[in-house]
Parts: structure tokens; sequence; C-alpha cells
């Protein structure tokens, strides 16, 4: 603004000079000397700047004293909110996590273990009551943690008046009523729980839920502290002032909006001698080569990398992979507004989910740590009670075969009685997305002669509108888990189901699958076996969708960061037992 | 004058209204949804959180609310930050915007306007063809190219400058304004060397020459003001330009600005932020080229400025 002003006034004094020749003169000068100033102002930082970092480095040296506890972390995008109920994004739930606990929490093994529930809670003997005893833990302000708090925030996200995605999204057919509530015949206040004393919770369910616990975790079910959002009112969650924290960091210096923000040791957590970080200072940048270059220069602890950076950095040591559990796929739509497309015959599915080489699409096109996915209930995801992933259950499936889905082909094109096809894949318009549909397209094009692919990319609102009309013949299409339990996945291709939107509909998937939330609720094994042969079913028998990779990511991580977990859903990460070691 | 610009204030409100009706129903027609879960809640959820954002209602009784509101100076609330208002957000994150915009403008029409004199007095010379290399290098390169090299060896190779983020107060700012200054540059550079040596040749060049005036006398005084004019006729878009197209540097450098916003408001649907944005931009646009067309009068006595002559 001043700057605008002194620009314009400039201009004036200028004018007003006209009849003196030094007018022009003046100015000339002003601008040199501006410009100048400008780079005699660089150079003076920057001798110091340098000269700093010396020093440091060489008292560093010397002096191996304790080591500051502070970490220095990039974020690709803003805080949208601090509401529990209100977050609906990634970056959200990974600072809730981190400042705000639950009945349980996600350990280093990302198992649920009881957080501010006091050990297990009983349960009743038909699986649909849980009470849950709370341990004495405070919030920021010094104030108990009470039942009170979860039973609040957790009617406060039902109540239309707050307007909740995820509430309604976690709670139906989960927490008795939700779904009434959600329909509008009951009041939000019905909702199936209650705080029985100050430290004693009653949850009931609407149907025994395997993965219950699990779910308690999730930032939808922190607790809030009903006279302070109360008293806060539309300002709740606003700035990092306006919330209360329960977890092992708080949130400061968050302005609501802003590209910055920093978590700080809560001395309030009841379990705070865990904690060693003292200070974990975020920065949003969006630009991927710009979170490299502050990486380099010491300026931030981890930085992500994307495609083509990752293989820039592919042997530097300090490259580290986490594994995601976002699973990407062809859609086959079967029914394209009301009319049968090619991809309702099954031979021709089988045929594409077979035709491409999955490991050369991940080793040289997405190149950022992604797996091929041979399955659609991702790796290092869900665990029976004896800690065995689900994939190591149920194995892999539909496998690149050029000579298998060559045949197949031959076999759906006669069926069809056609001798050529041509199919659209409707695709992502990002980078990588494209690139991924060019290689996916050849692929599929020279192993299945007699085949055209017609490639559409367009933005990921388009897409899904176009998803929602179910107006596309393939497409590829992701789905990250809401909780840990392959439900979360399985639920998307019932018959009719919300998101199944291509008309995939087998009666013997629908039973194996609603099994496993009804009668084997409470047999785990009988009802991890149901849900490994439903998944046999949609992949390996009725190709009803193709499965394509696992993404990955890649960070650069400096060597001293120790500890950072990983999960697999809800907050992304936990900074409860990170440290910081040998970095002097 | 004064009718004139009553006149033109007139106008100017007409304009941005037009603006602020069409973006209202463009954005309309832009598919998806706001509601960034849209696609996971059941309809009877999907509609309570529609009615909470009065997205329920027809879009003529959404128009009418919005510019009755926006009458009242009120840009309603942001769906990506929830419940944040769109009036504090712009407020917020103008600063940064402005003031890289404007060094970024300063910086770069002053070195165009310098090395587009020496290019004219010293026409075909060295001097001219450098002069002439740096406008098309600035032209042609776009300018985040020049923010990634700013970037990698200013900041992370020689230490001399932070490499991005908004932390250290002014220097922060001196990387982004360079790599905005070289369009302005390139663009005032060739601008001035034209004009200058077309009135260079011109006869009251001449007949102040034959008066005796000293070359320094002739160059500033009678041939650089005469050769200004057609820089004030871009400089309004240019500003324009410079404020809304730092989208990409505010990105490379991680500023807290407003074009980066504007950006992912669209991608996210988030109406409020988008008009609150193009409201803001049409404004800003609107009033530059006022100032431009009331600047002409000043510069140029030739135009004069009255009701009915425009």
């Amino acid at each position: 603004m001043i700057i605008v002003m002194n620009f314009s006034e400039y201009l004036k004094g200028v004018i007003l000079l006209k009849n003196s020749k030094f007018a022009w003169l003046l100015s000339l000068l002003l601008v040199v000397a501006l410009f100048l100033a400008a780079c005699g102002g660089d150079k003076e930082e920057g001798t110091e700047t340098t000269k700093d970092t010396e020093d440091t480095d060489a008292t560093t040296e010397e002096v191996a004293t304790d080591e500051e506890q502070v970490l220095n972390l990039i974020m690709n995008a803003e805080i949208p909110t601090m509401d529990s109920a209100l977050v609906t994004d990634a970056v959200g739930f990974d600072l809730l996590n981190n400042v705000n606990e639950g009945l349980y929490r996600l350990n280093q093994d990302n198992v649920a273990e009881p957080a501010i529930s006091e050990g297990e809670p009983t349960v009743s003997e038909d699986g649909l009551v849980y009470t849950f005893t709370l341990r004495d833990a405070n919030w920021s302000d010094g104030s108990p943690v009470t039942a009170n708090d979860f039973e609040f925030a957790w009617k406060r996200a039902m109540n239309p008046d707050t307007a909740s995605e995820y509430g309604p999204y976690m709670m139906d057919g989960v927490i008795k009523n939700a779904t009434a509530i959600m329909e509008g015949s009951m009041e939000y206040t019905e909702l199936g729980v209650k705080a029985l004393d100050e430290k004693t919770l009653e949850v009931t369910l609407e149907k025994p839920t395997p993965y219950f616990l699990s779910l308690m975790s999730f930032g939808t079910f922190l607790p809030q502290k009903e006279e302070f959002v109360t008293a806060q009112g539309e300002n709740y969650a606003k700035n990092s002032e306006a919330v209360l924290y329960n977890g092992p960091f708080t949130l400061a210096n968050w302005d609501g909006t802003g590209l910055s923000w920093q978590l700080l040791k809560n001395e309030e957590y009841w379990d705070k001698d865990t904690v060693k970080l003292t200070e974990i200072n975020y920065d949003v940048v969006k630009e991927p080569g710009t979170g490299v270059n502050l990486y380099s220069e010491g300026q931030k602890d981890k930085a992500p990398l994307t495609g083509e950076f990752a293989m820039q950095y592919a042997a530097d040591p300090e490259l580290i992979h986490e594994s995601e559990t976002s699973v990407f796929y062809f859609k086959y739509n079967q029914e394209r507004l009301g009319e049968k497309t090619p991809l309702a015959n099954v031979n021709i599915r089988e045929a594409i989910s077979k035709a491409f080489n999955k490991q050369d699409l991940v080793d040289v096109v997405l190149a950022n740590g992604s797996v091929p996915a041979n399955y659609l209930i991702p790796k290092d995801f869900t665990f029976d009670a004896d800690a065995n992933d689900f994939r190591d259950v149920n194995g892999d499936m539909a496998e690149f075969n050029a000579d298998e889905a060559k045949a197949a082909f031959e076999t759906g094109l006669s069926e069809l009685g056609v001798s050529e096809l041509t199919i659209e894949l409707l695709n992502g318009d990002t980078e990588s997305a494209k690139k991924t549909g060019e290689y996916l397209k050849n692929q599929l094009e020279t192993n299945l002669p007699g085949l055209t692919v017609k490639l559409k990319e367009v933005p990921f609102n388009v897409r899904l509108d176009l998803d929602t009309n179910q107006d596309y013949e393939m497409q590829i299409a992701g789905w990250g888990p809401d909780y840990q339990d392959p439900y979360t996945f399985m639920n998307l291709w019932l018959t009719g189901g919300g998101n199944n939107q291509m008309s995939y509909s087998n009666p013997e998937y629908d039973k194996l699958v609603s099994s496993s939330v009804n009668e084997l609720a409470l047999d785990p094994e009988a009802r991890w076996q149901a849900l490994a042969d439903a998944e046999k079913i949609l992949i390996d028998e009725d190709f009803g969708i193709g499965p394509i990779y696992q993404r990955g990511l890649m960070h650069l991580q400096k060597p001293y960061v120790k500890g950072i977990v990983a999960h697999p859903f809800g907050g992304d990460y936990s900074y409860k037992w990170a440290y910081i070691e040998g970095k002097n | 004058m004064t009718k004139y610009i009553i006149r033109r204030i007139v106008y100017m409100f007409i304009t941005l209204f037009l603006i602020a009706s069409a973006t209202f129903f463009l954005m309309k027609a832009l598919p998806g949804s706001p509601i960034s879960s849209a696609s996971k809640l059941p309809p009877s959820q999907l509609a309570v959180v529609e009615a909470k954002y009065g997205l329920d209602q027809p879009v003529p009784v959404q128009y009418a609310k919005y510019m009755l509101n926006l009458a009242k100076g009120d840009l309603g609330n942001s769906f990506q930050f929830k419940n944040a208002s769109v009036t504090d957000l712009i407020m917020n994150r103008l600063g940064p915007s402005v003031l890289i915009g404007s060094q970024g403008l300063i910086l770069g029409v002053a070195i165009g306007i310098l090395l587009g004199m020496i290019a004219a007095l010293r026409q075909n010379t060295i001097w001219d063809y450098g002069s002439t290399l740096i406008a098309i290098i600035g032209i042609s390169i776009p300018s985040f190219v020049f923010a990634t090299l700013l970037q990698y060896w200013l900041g992370v190779k020689w230490g001399l400058l932070p490499v991005a983020l908004w932390k250290d107060g002014w220097m922060s700012s001196i990387l982004p304004s360079i790599a905005l200054a070289m369009g302005p540059l390139a663009t005032a550079s060739r601008f001035i060397r034209t004009e200058m040596i077309e009135v260079i040749s011109s006869d009251y060049i001449t007949l102040a020459k034959s008066k005796g005036a000293s070359g320094f006398e002739i160059a500033f005084k009678h041939a650089f003001r005469n050769a200004l004019i057609p820089l004030i006729t871009v400089l309004g878009p240019l500003a324009a330009g410079l404020l809304t197209g730092s989208l990409v540097i505010e990105q490379i450098f991680a500023i807290p600005g407003i074009g980066e916003q504007f950006v992912k408001a669209i991608v996210s649907n988030d109406f409020s932020i988008i008009m609150g944005t193009t409201i803001f931009y049409s404004v800003f646009l609107i009033v530059i080229i006022f100032v431009v067309d009331v600047l002409y009068g000043i510069v140029d006595p030739r135009i004069r400025l009255s009701g009915g002559s425009k």
C-alpha cells in the first residue's frame, strides 16, 4: 500500500517540478539510488548471513551440548480449520492428531491403543455398548478432560446447525441413531453417546462394529470442551488461541489462514514425559522445488519429493520411502447413462486388467515409491489379531499377463460380435495423471490388438461430476481409507452403493461384504475370510475393477530426525515419539 | 474535468456490477461443489450442509442475496477455510502481493526506461544491441524460470538472500520482486526506445538543437517526456498483470499472497473467495485504468479531458 502511494506521489512530484530541468534527473537518480540500495542491501545482508553460519558451525563443532529438540517441517497446504467437527482434509486431520487426543491413539506400530481411555473399555456381550473409563488428563488450560467433552463434541458433529461433513459420514451406521438423525427423523441429542459421570463414557452402537476402536483414534471423535466452545461461539477454532488442546502438542501462531504456524510441547499432556520435541515449525510450501531448496539449505528437516525430484534424488542417502494406503485402479463402467458398455463383458474387463505392466509403471513413469497393486486392500494397512497383514492372507490377483489378456480379449470381442473396440479412458489432468494415462493407453493398445483407447483428461471436479452421473466408460480412480478395516474399501462396490457408480453388482459379493458388518461382526476369523473371498470375487472373478498401483511417497529427511511415525489413515504423522539426535 | 471524473466513476460501478454478475453465473456453471466431501455424503446430509450455506436455494435467489451483501461490503465466508471471512482473508494476504508487485513494477520500469533511453541515444551501437538482448530475454523467458534460477543461485548456492518464505522482512521480498521486474523491464525498454528514436528525429528537437540546447537537456526535458506517453498507456495493464500474475512467483517463494489463494479457490469451488478476489482484482484494474487516463492529461497537454470527448 505504502509503496503504491509513494509511487504516485513521486509521479506527482515529478509533474509539479516539470519546469525544472533537474526534475527528470532527480527522478532518475532516485530510481538508480533505489536500485543500488537494494543491491547494496543484498550484499551486506549476504555477508552477514554467511558469517553467521560459519560462526555457528565453528562453535557447534566444539561444544556438544544437549540437542535442541526442534523440528522444521513443510506442509503442502494451509490449515482449513482446527474444529474437529468440521475438518475434512489431510492437513487438518494431521494436526488434530498431534494437538488433541481421543479415546484411542494409533501407536508406533499403527495399532490403536487406549489414550484418554484408561485401558480397554468394557463391552456388552452383544458388542453394542462400550463403557470407557477416562484417565486423568487435562486440557491445555489446566481443566480436566471429562466424559461430557466427548458427548458434547460428537453430538455437536451431528447437530445440523454445525453442518459437519465428516461427523455424519463417520457415525452413520456405527453410533446408535446417527442414521436417523441424519435423515432428520430424530434429534441430534438422541445420539448413542452418554457421559455417565465425569470419567465414564457410554457409547451405544447401531450394530456390532469390529473396527470401532480404531475409529476412536480418528479426528472426528476427538473431545471438545463445552464451556470453551460455547464461549468462543462463531470464533471457535478460527485461530490457535480459539482452540483447546489435550494432545502431545499445542498449536501456536496460527492466524487462521496463514502459511506458517508452530506446535509447542503441551505441558498439560498426561504423557508429556514421552514427548521429546519442544517445538515444530511449519511453513506451507506448495512448490516441490522450493521445498527441496529449503531442505538443502538446512532450513527444513524434511521435504516431500514428487516424480521428477524423486528420480533426481533416487540415490540420495537421505531419501526415505513411505508407503501410503491409497490404491488406484480402473473403474469399469458397465452401464453408461443407462446403456450397456463393452465393459459389461467380463472377458473384456479381464483382458484390460491383465494387459499392462504395473512394475514398469511404478518404476519408470511414477517413480515416486508407488508399488504395483494386484489387490484392492492395500499393503501395510490392516492386520489380524496376530498382526498378519491382510495382504498376506489373500495374495496377488489379476497380475500382468499379456498372453492371458490377449486370449480373454479375443473371446470378449467374439462374444460382442465385433473385431475391434474403442474405449474412452477418463483421467485427471495433472502432470503425473497424464503421464500415467499415456503409458496405460500405450500398454493396452500394444497388448490388446484391436483396442483403441481414447484419453479424456479433465479437472478433478469434472471427473467427479462425470462419475456421479455415470457418464464415462473407464476411468483411473483412487480411494484412501477412512478407518482401519478392509470394509472401508469393500463397501464401495456393494450393489447400488453411493460410490459404485459403475453398475457393478454381484449378490455373492454383497452377501460376503454385508456379513462382515452383520452376522460375522463378532467372529474376526470368519469375517476376515469373508472379506478375502469377496476381494477375490471382485478382482479375480468378476474383474469389476482393475487395480493399478498403491501410491507411495518419497521424502528427503535429515538423518538426525528420528521417530516420526507415519499412519495409514486419519492423521498422516505422529510426532509424539519423534526426536532429534546427532544434529550437532 | 469534475464532470468527467464523476461520469467515469459511475461507469466504474456499472462495470464492476457487470463483472460481479458475470462471474457469479459463470462460477455457478462450474462443475463440482464447494463442499469438500460432497461425493462421500449421502444426499440427506449433503442437503443439510448445503442449506447451512444457502446453496439449496435457486441460483437467482443466491445471486440477489450475494449482490445485496456485496453492496453492504460483505464478501461472505470462505468454504475451504471453514467460516473465515473473505474480507479478512484478502486483507491478510494483500500486503505481500502489493509489496512484491509494486517493487517489481518500479524496479522493472525504472531500469527499463534507462535501458530504453540508452538504446535510443546510442542507436545501432553495442549499447543498443545489449539493451535489445536484455529485453528479448525478459519477454521470452517466463518469470518463474527467473524465479527458480534466482532462488537456486542467490539463495541456495551463494546464500545471499532468503531462499523462500516470508520471514526475513523486506529481505524476503527482494528475489520475488526481481523475478517480477523482468517483464515490465523488457516492455518499458522497448516502448521507450521506439518512442525516443521517433521523437529525437522530430522537428521540435531539431529546433531545440538549433537553439543551442545541450544534448542532455534535449534528451531529458524534451524527448523523454513525450516518449513516456505510450509507456503510461501500458502501465495500467502492466500493474494489474503484476498483481494478478504474481501467483506463480508467490507459489515458488511460498509467499502468503493473494494470487496463490485465487487459484486454489477456483480448484476447490470456493465461490466466496473466487467472487471476492475477482471483484478485488476488477476494482484494482478499473481504478488503474482511470488513473492512467487522468495521468494522460497531465503528461500530454494535447489530450484534454472533458465530458463527452471520450
